[in-house]
């Protein structure tokens, strides 16, 4: 039997750490907090506002893309995303000046991807054609339900024909496009869910995102769910049968579950998401961004403030709160690399999580788990097995704080 | 110092929630004891505990002065008295320092089991009652009729009942008059040696222990030297004072008045609830009769969940009994659960309420291990033992026969509910002594196990008769019966703090309920638990908690690494509040709430 000796001796001594951004790229993550209604599940920094001057908006993005890249300079950058919020809701002359700040400060790859999120309302597919033209190459909708009667129940402000047709508008401007689902709703069947599923695989598709609806504190459902309402949510078993169920008919349709919720064909999977699971380094500007940057070989956290005013204010005086840097320590950056890196399907890399300096009992752990059929080791990757990726969290807890299972 | 004729001493009783403390809060607010801007709601009850829970726990004191429409004014001393059934002790107690009560019933709800209880209780005193009807402004308040429930169910004459919203203050003013023209005043000699009461006990912490005194005979002073007659130690005065409700300092106490005096005691167990206090010099001939003690009848052992924590529990455990002469404790230690106490309680709401405090305010998180009552166990040789800990149950084939407590149990209940009362009742193995009507509800007194009662009982009379019975009880003796001790295997391995004793016949199906309830309790694990109730090494019942399926985070971003890290830590966090048992992780609560039979 696999001892876990053997396993330490099997690997290749490690090698002096590589920066994160070598090893798995490095991108740019931009935040916009608005959106024109706030929906009851949602916990993201959005923000209702009755009016927003975009030229000021853009002007504090570029200022603030600007003092990054002061200290990240000659990086290739890989990707850029656009996330909310709304980013919909941007000016499509918002979006070019950022890209255009992001080309003059950065050498961007060739093949950068350069992702939005929108939402799929008709007035939103109608900036469609503005954001191809000002750089943006993938776009990501965010459908949620296709009938009506959920998207209602979700507080969502656009039909389920109105996404389909949102859809296809994107399918005919974009190289890429993607769409969202959130499933294991309130009352949703398993059959109901194939059904829904099943109507999305049909559409011309190479990338999905489905999310179980999760129930966040401090937002609408949360406070509801809190005082006993929100009813008829599944419980585990059949939440795990909607998950099993997921993977089986994506897996049909061809597309593979590259990460916990995230479904491609072959070549289709968002760089920048990857970027994220694989502990590449990515700088993020706006209200309530994070970014992980490393710097001098030491790898730092980044946190800027998520009221958006406030996060102007600061940004447009220069102020060190617009962005605090926090050095990461080794462990804490292991920690991370496992928690996003067995969420994918490759899985992480020992050595690397060596390198960066974890606790000596993980291989043990690490082994152990192999043992309850949680992990595979295969040379230097460790990977989730299916039953582990939907048991990460807890195996993530005996993993990180050594405990036993539970 | 006020002369005998101008006090009046009463304690206010009443079922649990009719109104005691809000009616305290008015007396106060009227005479003007307290400023306008210094109320508060239930301002006696004083505790986290207390206003958490809008429920009395502690009997407390407060002077009035009162002028009257005689134009005298007259001194009153008020005690507000805790309505739950665990500290019935307390009331009885309280009701041994005055001469009379105001009976408080609510108008919408009439006489229940504890307004009889405490009736009997301020009979056996000697006291006047001045029934006052609470809550007539509420529109569903039946005065007429709860006066003519009075007559009938208490004997009581209801026909100068004083009807009153202790909400909106309406009737306050009569019920001030009938204090000092219904109720008597105390007598007392001035000239006589010292002669008072020992009422009540606590700790404070700037003052150290403070003594409540009722003077029946004599002046105390500050400076005196005092001597407790049942203990024999001897103290001087430090400070005296009466309690408005704060302290407020006061040069002597007479003859039938009531203050507090502090005297340089380090423990409040070296003062006995009930003992006379005298002057050392020129002692009273007779000591008052004393008060019965108060007997522990719920045991539990109480345990760190972390084990470094035993010195903060020992001193917690210390500091609260200082104030809780009810609350036993000694070590204990257990194989699964290290080292702990095992704790006497008046009830298993008494128990809660340590319980909560000892978390709440000295920041320690406990496992409550099975509650159980006092079995006595007659061993073949002929020795007798007191079993407070089923983990300490002696090999069965030495034993002869075992004894349980029992009670008797009064309950009131309105007739269209009666017959889920009877049924509960016989499911507990209780034994009919008594069923009679008043109208339309009936008062049902039943012979029944302790142990049948004092876990769920209650909770479960209120569900069956959707709130509209009332209980009340007290112990009546030990009974031979077939007990045995039953265990818990949790993943094949005996969970000692879950071991109970329980009657042959009612084994079965209690094992069965306990492994169903475990099994929601117990949150699931990565691998499959069977869950088992044994009778020595036989299995009776059996439940398996399935493995873990599904636990991952839906949504992962770059954003999200460093929430995603804290929720790891909060869920680490809640694993503390868990035991592990071998493989398996078992919260804190399941250990009371397994017990819990409704469902
Ligand atoms: N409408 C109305 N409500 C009242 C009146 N008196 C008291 N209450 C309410 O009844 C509830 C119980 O009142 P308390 O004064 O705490 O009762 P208690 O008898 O001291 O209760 P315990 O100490 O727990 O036995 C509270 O919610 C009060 O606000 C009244 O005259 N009218
Ligand atoms: C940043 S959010 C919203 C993007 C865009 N504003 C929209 O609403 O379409 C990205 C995705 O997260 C998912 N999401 C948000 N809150 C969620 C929750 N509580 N549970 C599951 N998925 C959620 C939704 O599918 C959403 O499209
Ligand atoms: S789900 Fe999207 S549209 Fe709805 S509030 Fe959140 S970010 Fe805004
Ligand atoms: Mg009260």
């Amino acid at each position: 039997m696999l001892s876990p000796s053997w396993l330490l001796a099997a690997l290749p001594a490690a090698d002096p750490p590589r920066a994160d951004w070598v090893e798995a790229g490095f991108g740019l993550y931009l935040h916009w907090p608005f959106c024109q209604s706030k929906c009851p599940y949602c916990d993201f920094n959005s923000h209702v506002a009755a009016s927003i001057d975009q030229p000021r908006w853009a002007a504090a993005f570029a200022a603030g893309i600007a003092r990054v890249a002061a200290r990240t300079e000659g990086r290739v950058l890989r990707s850029v995303y656009f996330g909310g919020g709304t980013p919909s809701l941007m000016a499509p002359e918002t979006v070019a000046a950022v890209l255009d700040t992001v080309r003059a400060m950065w050498p961007v790859a060739n093949d950068w991807e350069v992702t939005l999120e929108a939402n799929p309302t008709s007035v939103e597919a109608g900036r469609f054609a503005g954001y191809r033209e000002a750089g943006v190459n993938r776009l990501s909708l965010g459908v949620q339900a296709l009938n009506d009667d959920d998207l209602r129940q979700l507080g969502r402000r656009h039909t389920a024909a109105e996404a389909v047709h949102a859809f296809e508008i994107a399918r005919a401007t974009f190289e890429r496009v993607s769409f969202d689902l959130i499933y294991a709703r309130q009352d949703q069947s398993l059959v109901r869910w194939q059904a829904e599923l099943d109507r999305a695989l049909a559409l011309a598709i190479d990338h999905l995102s489905l999310y179980q609806l999760t129930i966040e504190p401090g937002t609408a459902f949360g406070a509801r769910f809190a005082a006993g309402g929100l009813r008829g949510l599944p419980d585990e078993d059949l939440a795990a049968d909607m998950y099993d169920a997921t993977l089986e008919r994506c897996a049909t349709a061809g597309l593979d579950a590259y990460e916990v919720s995230n479904f491609a064909r072959s070549g289709a999977e968002s760089q920048h998401n990857m970027l994220y699971w694989n502990g590449g380094d990515y700088a993020g500007i706006g209200p309530g961004a994070h970014g992980r940057l490393t710097l001098a070989g030491t790898r730092h956290a980044t946190v800027s403030p998520s009221a958006p005013e406030i996060w102007l204010q600061a940004t447009e005086a220069d102020a060190p709160a617009a962005m605090v840097w926090e050095p990461l320590s080794g462990q804490e950056r292991a920690e991370e690399y496992l928690m996003m890196g067995l969420r994918v399907r490759q899985g992480i890399s020992l050595a690397r999580a060596q390198a960066m300096g974890v606790d000596p009992g993980l291989s043990q752990r690490i082994f152990d788990a192999s043992q309850d059929g949680l992990l595979e080791i295969d040379g230097d990757r460790v990977r989730a097995t299916a039953r582990g990726r939907l048991l990460l969290n807890a195996l993530l807890r005996n993993l990180l704080v050594g405990e036993s299972c539970g | 110092m006020t002369d005998l004729d101008h006090i009046r001493n009463f304690s206010i009783v009443a079922h649990i929630d009719h109104g005691k403390s809000t009616l305290a809060d008015r007396l106060i607010q009227l005479t003007g004891t307290v400023a306008e801007r210094d109320m508060k709601e239930q301002m006696l009850d004083a505790m986290d505990i207390e206003r958490e829970r809008g429920i009395t726990i502690k009997a407390n004191a407060v002077r009035i002065d009162y002028p009257a429409r005689n134009g005298k004014t007259y001194v009153l001393n008020l005690i507000d008295t805790p309505g739950h059934v665990d500290f019935a002790y307390e009331v009885s107690r309280s009701m041994r320092a005055v001469e009379g009560s105001l009976l408080v019933v609510d108008a919408t709800q009439g006489v229940e089991a504890q307004t009889l209880a405490n009736v009997y209780t301020a009979l056996d005193a000697g006291h006047e009652i001045v029934p006052v009807l609470n809550k007539i402004d509420l529109p569903a308040s039946e005065p007429d009729r709860i006066k003519a429930q009075i007559e009938d169910v208490i004997g009581l004459d209801a026909s100068e009942a004083i009807e009153i919203s202790a909400k909106t203050g309406v009737g306050i003013p009569e019920v001030l008059e009938a204090i000092v023209h219904r109720l008597p005043a105390p007598t007392g000699e001035r000239d006589a040696p010292l002669k008072a009461m020992l009422v009540d006990s606590w700790y404070d912490s700037y003052l150290g222990v403070v003594v409540m005194v009722r003077i029946m005979d004599g002046v105390m002073r500050k400076g005196d030297q005092i001597r407790m007659m049942q203990t024999g130690a001897k103290y001087g005065i430090d400070k005296l004072a009466v309690l408005r409700p704060q302290m407020t300092d006061i040069a002597e106490l007479g003859p039938g008045e009531i203050g507090v005096l502090t005297a340089s005691i380090k423990l409040v167990r070296d003062t006995r609830v009930g003992d006379t206090i005298t002057h050392d010099k020129k002692p009273c001939a007779e000591p008052l009769p004393g008060f019965k003690p108060s007997q522990p009848v719920v045991f539990c052992g109480l345990f760190p969940v972390d084990n470094a924590e035993f010195e903060d529990l020992r001193d917690a455990i210390e500091k609260l009994a200082l104030n809780d002469a009810s609350f036993s404790y000694e070590m204990e230690t257990s194989a699964a659960l290290g080292f702990g106490f095992r704790c006497g309680f008046l009830g298993l709401l008494h128990l809660e309420v340590i319980r909560d405090r000892i978390e709440r305010e000295y920041d320690i998180d406990l496992i409550t291990t099975a509650p159980s009552v006092v079995y006595k166990i007659h061993l073949r040789d002929g020795t007798e033992l007191e079993l407070h800990n089923p983990a300490d149950m002696p090999d069965p084939a030495t034993i002869d026969h075992i004894d349980e407590p029992r009670i008797i149990a009064t309950i009131m209940v309105p007739d269209e509910y009666l017959g889920d009362v009877l049924k509960l009742c016989q499911d507990r193995r209780g034994i009919q002594q008594d069923l009679t009507y008043a109208g339309s509800r009936a008062m049902v007194v039943y012979d029944l196990p302790l142990n049948e009662v004092v876990f769920d009982f209650h909770d479960r009379l209120k569900s069956v008769t959707k709130g509209y019975a009332s209980f009340d009880y007290h112990l009546s003796g030990y009974r031979t019966d077939n007990l045995v001790k039953m265990s818990i295997l949790v993943n094949d391995e005996p969970v000692d703090a879950l071991s109970m004793m329980v009657h042959r016949d009612r084994a079965d199906a209690r094992g069965r309920l306990m492994c169903e309830k475990l099994k929601d309790l117990i949150p699931r694990h990565m691998f499959k638990i069977p869950i088992q109730a044994a009778i020595g090494g036989r299995v009776i019942a059996r439940e398996t908690l399935s493995a873990m399926r599904k636990d991952v985070t839906a949504k992962c971003y770059g954003g999200d690494a460093t929430r995603k890290k804290k929720l790891l830590e909060k869920q680490k966090a809640g694993k503390k509040k868990m035991r592990q048992f071998g493989k398996v992780d078992i919260p804190q609560e399941a250990f009371i709430n397994a017990l819990k039979m409704d469902g």
